[in-house]
């Protein structure tokens, strides 16, 4: 009868210890696994990240006496200035074929925030020809800021191409 | 039909029941993400120690943690790792059992709704996380994670371009020190505390065994496969290759293949899909308990037993002798009987009225309805081992076991059963009562076969008395799926009490427990 009940103990600790090594293996397989692939092998990557602010929709304008009286004391400013920017269109291309096309409209109630944009996109390495326009203002035709570099991108590379208005767009 | 939820998760229960019992994980999945969840606490401490919160120190110092000191700093970071991911696997099991048992509707609506924040707590706990490391894979979730945030209408695209080279810098990533050292530990023990609040009784610990063979089992993978880190972070390469943890970042590939708004829609439709779940369809609400003071010598046992809180006490307003008595919250009674099983007042000995009355009922099945159930029953009874079989709502049918010699009574919970119920039993002329609720240990009520096993063990109020045998009582448990085992049982009580001598003569109807 002891013998049973030890028997019994024994099957009973071995089928726990099993239990937890299920658990265990399954915490540990998928803490880790199964491995995710973010670019093949022969992939790299092309990041486009602009902040900037579009130009104002209207120009400031000169408010008149008349004009002036007609507002209450605290409100009386001689430039009435709208806030609103025009929207940013960012056109990136390799080799001739388009990596993005982006408008983005400004952010915030009145439409005067910065537009922040950062967008990326795989591509396949090697030598390659990249082309950027962006235009910033309603009032323009064709592009403000242009650039165009050759640019050799080793597998898992990331390409930024990033613009500051001191310096345009840098290809980094 | 069963449904197959149920019977897969009852399946899953059963096998573990082989070899664990009442140490069943599958029993104590609350208490066990909080057991794993204190291990990632004091494991995180020791880590914070040697940790450098800077974007230049952080990879280095992690490094250093994981291999100079494996024996100790190394144990603590993977302990750290694989009790968090133990966490995440608990809490999953946790949604099934409540969902599979159908835990989730009526009252403990709110245990569910309060259950999915703690759910999203712990998940940016754990990306806050990996972000510490500062590794491949923390650059990667930085950045998917600055794509979401970007989607937000406060951020306006502006978080993401944070993390192109040289733009970078270590405010942002003090905030999120910040975060995972002390604000979601602080918001998720919030969390908790409201998810429980409901409950009484809550442990917030498992049974010792199977924490400290969870402990072990932690230990031990800790041991054979450390958690190690990606290639330090660098914005001008990507990984190529991905060791994702799925537990915490499951959500970030999906970025290679939608906009981040489609991947909130789907976050965000989970989300509220799992909200709503309690109320699809929503459960019909059975009556609360109701207290009747007339019967009420205001001993709070029934407070005491309340799995849900439902009831409290206050100081007597009929002006009965009594110190206190006893109101139910109806919304937060799940209308399990418990109480009723409770009450020194159920007691079917009582006659001197035709109708028998107790303390707090249930209006949908009060006791008198049981008594006279009973009665019925031990009149229809056939045999030389005449057996009630009382059982409940939830677990094995005990309809379907009754036999000539055997009469079910299907309780609400077998918590509702008063002991005196079966010692009346015993002694108008059933040779043996078989008590079955759901599995041992468990209970769909939380506490009702817990609390009816010590009532009859005399270690609880209202106790079985003395002069009803022992012999002649069989407690045997089983959920839906266990008739044959619980129709095995039955046999070897049936045969035990066809061996034992007839009972003595029938007990004085006068006999009422003491107060
Ligand atoms: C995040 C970590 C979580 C922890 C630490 C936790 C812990 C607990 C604990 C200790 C209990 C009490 C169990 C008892 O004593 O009977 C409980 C009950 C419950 N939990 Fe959780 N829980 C968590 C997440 C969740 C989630 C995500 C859900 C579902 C979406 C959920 C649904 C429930 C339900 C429905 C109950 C009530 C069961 C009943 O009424 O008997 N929990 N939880």
């Amino acid at each position: 009868m002891k013998a049973v009940w030890k028997m019994n103990k024994f099957i009973k600790h071995t089928l726990q210890i099993v239990n937890y090594a299920i658990f265990m293996a399954l915490v540990w397989y998928f803490s880790a696994a199964p491995a995710y692939r973010y670019l093949e092998p022969n992939q790299a990557v092309v990041v486009i990240s602009v902040s900037h602010s579009g130009e104002l929709l209207k120009p400031c304008r000169k408010v008149s006496a008349e004009d002036l009286a007609k507002l209450a004391p605290n409100m009386r400013k001689p430039m009435d200035c709208p806030r609103e920017r025009s929207p940013i269109k960012i056109e990136v291309s390799m080799d001739g074929e388009e990596l993005f096309n982006i408008t983005a409209q400004p952010p915030g109630l009145f439409a005067d925030g910065s537009v922040n944009v950062y967008r990326s996109v795989k591509v396949t390495a090697g030598q390659h020809h990249f082309e950027v326009k962006m235009n910033d203002s309603v009032h323009l035709q064709g592009s403000r800021f242009v650039a165009s570099q050759n640019i050799k991108l080793e597998p898992a590379q990331q390409l930024l191409i990033d613009f500051n208005s001191e310096d345009g767009f840098v290809f980094k | 039909m069963l449904n197959p939820v149920k019977r897969l998760y009852l399946l899953l229960e059963a096998w573990l029941n082989i070899s664990f019992k009442e140490w069943n994980p599958l029993y104590h999945l609350g208490t066990l993400t909080f057991f794993f969840f204190w291990i990632a606490l004091v494991s995180g401490v020791y880590l914070f120690l040697f940790f450098h919160g800077s974007l230049d120190g952080a990879y280095a110092s992690v490094e250093r943690i994981t291999n100079e000191q494996w024996y100790a700093g190394g144990v603590m970071r993977s302990l750290h790792r694989y009790s968090s991911d133990a966490a995440v696997a608990t809490i999953i099991l946790h949604i099934f059992r409540e969902f599979a048992l159908g835990r989730y509707r009526g009252i403990r609506w709110y245990s569910w709704v309060t259950g999915i924040p703690a759910l999203w707590m712990v998940v940016l706990l754990g990306i806050t996380g990996y972000w510490l490391v500062w590794d491949q894979l923390a650059q990667y979730l930085a950045i998917g994670s600055a794509l979401l945030m970007d989607e937000l209408p406060i951020f306006f695209g502006s978080m993401s371009s944070n993390f192109v080279d040289g733009r970078l810098n270590d405010r942002f990533f003090i905030l999120i020190e910040f975060l995972h050292l002390l604000g979601q530990p602080i918001m998720l023990i919030f969390v908790l505390w409201f998810h429980v609040r409901r409950l009484s009784n809550v442990n917030i610990m498992p049974p010792k065994g199977l924490a400290i063979g969870s402990l072990l089992a932690m230990l031990v993978l800790s041991l054979i496969k450390p958690a190690t880190s990606h290639p330090p972070a660098d914005l001008t390469t990507l990984p190529a290759v991905l060791n994702l943890d799925w537990f915490y970042l499951n959500i970030y590939p999906l970025l290679d293949y939608w906009t981040p708004g489609q991947v909130w829609a789907l976050v965000m439709g989970v989300t509220v899909l799992l909200m709503l779940m309690p109320w699809l369809p929503a459960k019909k609400k059975a009556p609360a308990a109701v207290v009747d003071l007339n019967n009420c010598n205001g001993c709070t046992q029934c407070f005491e037993d309340c799995p849900y809180d439902a009831i409290s006490v206050r100081a007597r307003t009929d002006g009965a002798r009594h110190e206190y008595e006893v109101v139910v919250d109806p919304d937060l009674c799940a209308a399990c009987g418990i109480c009723v099983g409770a009450c020194i007042s159920s007691n079917p000995f009582r006659k001197a009225e035709p109708d028998l009355h107790t303390g707090i009922d249930m209006p949908q099945f009060p006791i008198n309805e049981v008594r006279n159930l009973t009665d019925t029953a031990l009149v229809a009874l056939r045999g030389d081992t005449k057996i009630i079989m009382f059982g409940c709502q939830h677990g094995v049918d005990v309809d379907g076991l009754e036999a000539q010699d055997i009469q079910g009574i299907k309780l609400i919970c077998s918590g509702m059963l008063p002991p005196a119920l079966v010692e009346y039993a015993l002694s108008n002329g059933a040779d043996g009562v078989m008590i079955a609720g759901c599995r041992h240990t468990d209970c769909y009520c939380r506490f009702g076969n817990r609390w009816m096993e010590q009532r009859m063990a005399s270690s609880r109020h209202p106790v079985l008395r003395a002069r009803a045998e022992a012999e002649r009582i069989h407690i045997h448990g089983g959920a839906i799926t266990d008739s044959r085992a619980v129709a095995k049982a039955l046999d070897e009580f049936r045969q035990k009490l066809s061996i034992l001598e007839k009972p003595g003569p029938r007990l004085d109807e006068s006999c009422v427990e003491d107060e």
